[in-house]
């Protein structure tokens, strides 16, 4: 090919145009249709998935009571000296107890009393009581003094650094709660009281159970992928659909039936009393607590890995296997050396497929977890539908989040993302 | 080791079926000599790939023993049969390099780090492949991995190495290349091979012998030329090389030579290889270019008049497709040589051929 | 930002409730099963009759949740809500909750005025009250051929009365249950309760039989597991415990000292599109009779003191009612009122306490 100087006229097409000019908005066009054909669907995925994902970390933080109910509280509280003074000087004061007042004229003192009450135990009462008393109270007066008459808490370093705290506009206190941490009255955090410790152990026993529950479906799941994999295919498709059968069931089905099995008087105890494996007064619990939750919930997310692994194990060639015992290996050694590392990828993404579902599992702990088998979505669920403590929540799932993430980058970093096949 | 004139493998009375109705294999009795290139050779479905399984130690034979080294092997499991194998689709494992892949078989039998260095070197160099030692399968090229696959399957010093169509998935060049590299490997290694496959230009290129399998059974089992020259049934002469069918009437038999009715009429002097007798059908095989375009009068014993139905031109040589007996699928190649005849299509031609190039063999 | 929420809330809310309401429909919730009965049967037939309003009943299963998210997005679904007590104070404070009119409501037969006629602290700003209804244990007669559990220490008497126990997951009001078992009287339970002490002891009072608590969570769960025999003696709501016995027949029996009491209430979500339709209801289903009929159909008693006397037989099972009433006065000797002001102090504290504990 003859070389082309670099002083040559730029080649033009036949109406004028120069070429890269022409090709570039050739090119755009096809770029901008290509973007037209996914556009729905990065539509559909912002406003599903990252849009709430979002809006769920943010209200984490996010404090708004104070500055939407008692809006002059926080930058009063901002200009206390907490080193100097042990409780806000009266001016400061003066600022709240209107606030306080105003806010009991609003009738909106029940947003502020609940949200102090998260930091405070306690105190909820107090600020409702509070608001109301002081709602009364007309002209001048000095207003700590009527204050600590009201209730002599008002007089506590304790309250006040609460409220200051509480006051702020965004908060790490619910992070920090949903850590078992919380701040103390010179706003150094610390650890909750022992009594009232629980999001960190739920965390781990969530952490923990979801990794056993993992490890169960890869050796339920390998035999039988492999079993599928190798076997004719209408054997293996019958075998297929008796893995996908619990999979198109209903899960409160699959889950009420768990109970209807392992409970006290279910199905297996009356069969090993019937047995006589043991007497009718020995029945064991296998249900309602962790047993039940790591039994029925292996049994939900199995079809999450025999698919990975099946679709991974059905392109490996049974000749790999029988070159290696050509070659002289036992049919251990062929298997371990030659076969397992070729499945790796599948259980690789069967098992995140399972560790992240059972990390976020909800309704199966819900019903058959008992006290002992409850996770940490079962406390989310809680502070959303029973104490409405949203943003304590939101912290939880924003940290269940990061903790995902963070599997997901290591994942990525020992194995390779690449390398984990779906099928 | 054992005696250098026995046969490495012998295959007795081995039946092999699947679902207990159909015999796949029928009744195979095959004496596969040391240091033998033995080609199994047939259609798919005829039984060889099936032998070679059972050769290797994966499928159990149903019926019969098979010896290695005069030893049955029935009951020995394949890692302990001492045989390399090469797979169709190369069998290479993935997720290790060349070397690995290489050193494999040799970390199975427990050798010393540097005997497998310099063996893998040496196999590598034997494959020419020396720089490929880091890389992954996924890498080369299917004719570099072809090879490496024939280098793993040789470099624990197998006795016999079966190759199941190691060439089925090669382009025409690579594949002509490959054939004469396994080839030559062979000649310089002294190692049996027995080789299947369904190409017999593959097969006549390579061995030392063919064992033509069809229906579960070997059809015939000779030296390449002798398989093309001497065909012993209709079957053989069909599948090796192209092939002239004429079918007919055995009319008369004199000693080695015979006369065939042919049934679009005419009578044809041949050769009795296989005949059931005197008024028996018969095959006629004939190869199109042992056929002669207008013969001289009186040079050779058939004679018949003919048709041009269609010519091809293929540079070598011509095709000329001739209507001969009431057979219009009649076959001549005429070579392109200085002064051969000149045909037109649509005219009349003699064609002939000696007695002893058509064999009338079985129905 | 805001905007944001109220969007993504509203998206919530419509999965809750679909169904716009219409002005001459009324949206009533409550808790499902043999309770709203009990309401349909003594106001919505009567008042359907009446005034010819359509009335659209839906179930739920307590707390704010769902009036939260509705508020929030400022869809309204729901026009009349049966809310307990404590959830009426929340929601009021929060401004969930419209504020309703104490002087509409009708007087009693005899002329005395409603607010007198209610029982003391049945009427809230936010919630005029129905029923008063009351967690109590009840035992498995044939568990205890001897004769069964009196008093709620008893119930903390494993070695006296072995046998499984079944209490609801939660503290409340198992803590108030615990300090009556240890023999605080009923009338200085929350005085006790209110020191980091009295807390302890309570939580020492459980420890004790924890090894043989089973828990429940909905209140269907504690006649079943009796009936199932999984339990010897379970904490319930007195009205399921009836029921089975009255209905199903079941040897159960209800102990009655110790017992908390609590109140359901009418309230109005804030922002409800037919809150003047809703107050009518209210005013109507909350007279003497009504309260009375209700009584007929479930074991609640009614909250105006005008009401009992009225109070007939069970209307399928043909039992007297008065005497299965938490306010009769023989069952009423040592009964204590759940202190929601109390809980909405301390639940979250205490939420988490019980959660630790029990994961413990």
């Amino acid at each position: 090919m003859a070389d082309i100087p670099a002083n040559q006229a730029t080649l033009t097409t036949a109406d004028g145009v120069p070429l890269k000019t022409k090709l570039r908005q050739t090119q755009r066009r096809m770029k901008m249709r290509a973007l037209g054909l996914v556009l729905p669907l990065l539509a559909f995925i912002a406003v599903t998935f990252i849009w709430p994902i979002g809006l769920m970390v943010y209200r984490g933080v996010d404090n708004p009571v104070f500055s939407e109910v008692m809006p002059n509280t926080n930058a009063a509280l901002a200009r206390w000296d907490t080193q100097a003074d042990e409780i806000p000087p009266e001016d400061i004061v003066a600022i709240v107890a209107r606030d306080l007042a105003q806010a009991r004229r609003d009738k909106t003192m029940g947003r502020v009393a609940t949200r102090m009450n998260y930091d405070l135990p306690g105190s909820r009462s107090l600020i409702t009581s509070s608001a109301r008393k002081l709602a009364k109270i007309e002209g001048d007066v000095v207003w700590t003094e009527e204050m600590v008459k009201i209730d002599k808490r008002w007089g506590e370093r304790k309250t006040w650094m609460a409220m200051r705290l509480a006051s702020e506009r965004y908060t790490m206190a619910f992070y920090m709660a949903a850590l078992d941490r919380t701040f103390d009255e010179d706003g150094n955090i610390t650890m909750q009281p022992e009594e009232r410790q629980i999001y960190v152990t739920l965390f781990l026993r969530t952490v923990w159970v979801s990794l056993l529950i993992t490890v169960l479906c890869i050796l339920l799941a390998y035999p039988i992928s492999y079993l599928m994999a190798t076997l004719p295919l209408r054997t293996s498709n019958l075998l297929m659909v008796m893995v996908l059968l619990p999979f198109w069931t209903s899960l409160l089905v699959r889950t009420t039936s768990w109970i209807v099995l392992l409970q006290k008087q279910g199905v297996l105890n009356d069969i090993l009393v019937f047995i006589g494996v043991f007497s009718d007064e020995g029945r064991i619990r296998m249900i309602y607590n962790m047993t039940g939750t790591v039994i029925a919930m292996t049994h939900i997310l199995l079809p999450f890995m025999v698919l990975p692994l099946y679709s991974v194990m059905k392109t490996i060639s049974p000749s790999y296997v029988r070159a290696a015992r050509s070659l002289g290996a036992t049919p251990a050694r062929a298997f371990w050396k030659i076969y397992f590392p070729q499945s790796v990828p599948g259980i690789g993404a069967g098992s995140i497929l399972v560790f992240i579902l059972a990390v976020g599992y909800y309704i199966t702990p819900a019903l058959v977890g008992g006290e002992s088998g409850q996770l940490i979505s079962n406390f989310i669920a809680f502070h959303m539908q029973k104490s409405l403590n949203w943003s304590l929540a939101a912290a939880l799932g924003g940290i269940l989040l990061g903790g995902v993430l963070a599997l997901y980058w290591i994942y990525n970093k020992l194995v390779g993302i690449d390398n984990m096949k779906m099928g | 080791m054992a005696d250098s004139n026995e046969p490495i493998v012998r295959f007795i009375n081995v039946q092999k079926s699947y679902d207990g109705e159909i015999l796949v294999v029928k009744n195979l009795n095959l004496d596969i000599a040391r240091g033998e290139f033995l080609t199994m050779l047939g259609p798919s479905g005829s039984g060889k790939t099936t032998c070679l399984m059972m050769l290797a130690g994966f499928e159990p034979a149903t019926n019969g023993d098979i010896t290695l080294n005069g030893k049955p092997i029935n009951n020995v499991p394949p890692h302990k049969r001492g045989i390399g194998m090469v797979f169709q689709n190369y069998a290479l494992f993935p997720h290790m390099t060349v070397a690995e892949n290489l050193s494999f078989p040799l970390e199975v039998r427990r050798m010393g780090k540097d005997e497998i260095e310099s063996r893998v070197t040496r196999a590598l160099e034997m494959v020419r492949l020396p720089e490929m030692a880091g890389r992954r399968p996924g890498q080369l090229s299917g004719g570099q991995q072809q090879r490496v696959a024939v280098a793993r399957a040789l470099v624990f010093d197998p006795d016999l190495v079966l190759m199941d169509e190691p060439l089925g998935a090669l382009d025409k060049n690579p594949r002509e290349e490959m054939q004469y590299e396994i080839k030559h490997i062979h000649e310089s290694l002294g190692v049996s091979v027995v080789y299947v496959t369904h190409d017999q230009s593959e097969a006549l290129t390579m061995s030392n012998r063919i064992a033509v399998f069809n229906d579960g059974i070997v059809q015939q089992l000779s030296t390449p030329d002798a398989l093309y020259e001497r065909p012993e049934n209709a079957f053989v002469a069909q599948f090796i090389g192209e092939n002239n069918r004429l079918m007919g009437t055995v009319k008369e038999v004199n000693g080695e030579s015979c006369t065939i009715e042919v049934d679009g009429g005419g009578a044809v002097i041949a050769l009795a290889v296989n005949i059931a007798g005197k008024g028996e059908r018969t095959t006629l095989s004939l190869r199109p270019e042992r056929v002669t375009i207008n013969p001289p009068e009186g040079s050779v014993p058939n004679v018949f008049e003919g048709t041009v139905e269609e010519l091809i031109y293929l540079g070598d040589h011509i095709r000329a497709r001739v209507n001969v007996c009431g057979h219009d699928d009649f076959i001549v190649k005429v070579p392109n040589a200085s002064g051969h005849a000149a045909l037109k299509e649509k005219t009349k031609v003699k064609v002939g051929w000696e007695f002893e190039d058509c064999r009338a063999l079985d129905a | 930002m805001k905007s944001f929420l109220k969007l993504t809330s509203l998206a919530v809310a419509g999965l809750f409730a679909a169904s716009a309401a219409q002005a001459d429909t009324l949206t009533i919730v409550s808790w499902g099963g043999a309770y709203t009965k009990s309401q349909i049967e003594a106001y919505h037939k009567p008042y359907i009759k009446k005034t010819g309003v359509t009335i659209n009943s839906e179930d739920y299963s307590g707390g704010l949740a769902e009036v939260k998210a509705q508020v929030e997005a400022g869809n309204v679904t729901w026009d009349l809500i049966d809310l307990e007590l404590s959830d009426v104070v929340r929601g009021c404070d929060e401004g969930l909750l419209e504020e309703l009119p104490l002087d509409g409501l009708p007087p009693a037969p005899d002329g005395t005025p409603a607010a007198k006629d209610f029982l003391p602290g049945t009427l809230h700003e936010c919630g005029i009250a129905t029923i008063i209804w009351s967690t109590i244990y009840a035992y498995d007669k044939t568990k205890f051929p001897n004769g069964g559990p009196q008093t709620m220490a008893d119930f903390f008497d494993t070695k006296k009365f072995p046998g499984k126990r079944a209490m609801r997951k939660g503290p409340k009001p198992n803590l108030e249950f615990a300090l009556m078992g240890d023999g605080v009287p009923a009338d200085k339970v929350y005085e006790v309760l209110s020191t980091p002490a009295g807390v302890d002891r309570a939580f020492a009072m459980l420890d004790k039989i924890r090894a043989d608590v089973l828990w429940w969570e909905a209140g269907a769960q504690p006649p079943q597991m009796l009936a199932d025999g999984e339990v010897a003696m379970a904490t319930a709501y007195n009205g399921r415990i009836f029921n089975a016995v009255a209905t199903e027949n079941m040897p159960f029996e209800i102990v009655w000292d110790g017992q908390v009491w609590d109140l359901d209430l009418w309230s109005i979500p804030k922002g409800s599109k037919n809150k003047a339709a809703a107050i009518e209801f209210i005013k109507y289903s909350t007279d003497t009779q009504r309260l009375a009929d209700q009584a007929a159909w479930i074991s609640y008693g009614p909250a105006r003191a005008s009401s009992i006397p009225l109070i007939g037989k069970h209307a399928e099972a043909g039992v007297e009612m008065g005497p299965q009433m938490p306010t009769a006065p023989e069952n009423f000797k040592n009964a204590l009122q759940n202190d929601c002001e109390w809980w909405a102090d301390h639940q979250d504290e205490l939420n988490e306490r019980f959660a630790a504990w029990l994961a413990k």
